[in-house]
């Protein structure tokens, strides 16, 4: 049996040497805190999986604006949301006729052939009346203003998309789990 | 409309509409040096929450005034830093 006198962490006040070298510890902790936070910038990240001409609007509005506000964007586009990124198909995203209650096509209606035509070209026409910007538009401003457009490589093979097709300085070869690690570093998280 | 202001730059963002008038500014603000102003004049009503909104969630900048006149707002941001 140890004669020796059991410590008793705890139970004796710290000295005056331990406290100042917490002390400096903790001050320590919350520089290298207040240096990740103030090196690293506000970062916000949109997944945008729509490719129809109303879902087009929102993450790149969100984007640019975000941009402005001084926010690191990556946007990941995925599935249908590739359309958004591809020089050809973005101009000519189209409108559902159906699906949405509140357009002034009832759905019977809008489900005949040509229809999604009559909706989409009514949208456009708004579109121009209000000056509102065009997808192209807001695009070219959003990698303006820095925002980094990635186009999902499994939904380019998926949809047989040329690499080449894309806007530049989109990036390609990208996955989920470079979106993964964008959210996760990010402030602000979407999904479009 | 007269200002009160040293304008350094007018940015004329009339006939345009979210989110042009905000991302504009910033490219406009980034082009000034510390301490000057930007005018921006737009028809969009919406510029005045948001431009209030973009100044006061933006370092560098400060919104000093804006000004309504007959659908005309007007907008005075100074670069800060």
């Amino acid at each position: 049996m140890s004669t020796d006198t059991p410590s008793t962490p705890g139970n004796d006040p710290p000295s005056r040497a331990e406290l100042a070298a917490r002390i400096e510890e903790l001050e320590e902790e919350l520089a290298s805190v207040k240096d990740a936070e103030s090196s690293g910038g506000d970062k916000m990240s949109i997944i945008a999986t729509k490719g129809t001409l109303d879902m087009a609007y929102p993450p790149l509005i969100l984007a640019s604006t975000a941009a402005a506000f001084g926010y690191d964007v990556t946007v990941f586009h995925t599935f249908w949301g590739l359309d958004i990124l591809h020089e050809e198909h973005s101009k000519d995203l189209k409108l559902s006729s159906v699906g949405n209650p509140n357009m002034p096509v009832p759905n019977v209606l809008g489900a005949l052939p040509g229809m999604d035509k009559v909706t989409t070209s009514m949208m456009e026409r708004r579109i121009s009346d209000n000056d509102t910007a065009t997808i192209e538009e807001l695009i070219e401003t959003s990698l303006e203003m820095g925002v980094e457009f990635q186009a999902c490589q499994m939904t380019i093979e998926l949809m047989d998309y040329d690499e080449d097709a894309f806007f530049d300085d989109v990036e390609t070869g990208v996955g989920a789990a470079t979106a993964v690690e964008d959210m996760a570093e990010a402030d602000i998280q979407l999904l479009i | 409309m007269a200002s009160d202001f040293d304008v350094a730059k007018t940015l004329d963002c009339k006939g345009e509409s979210c989110p042009m008038p905000v991302v504009k500014s910033k490219s406009a603000v980034d082009d000034l040096s510390s301490g000057e102003v930007l005018e921006m004049v737009s028809t969009d009503s919406g510029s005045i929450s948001d431009i209030d909104g973009w100044a006061g969630g933006t370092d560098g900048v400060e919104l000093l005034e804006q000004e309504e006149g007959d659908d005309l707002y007007v907008h005075y941001i100074r670069k800060t830093s």
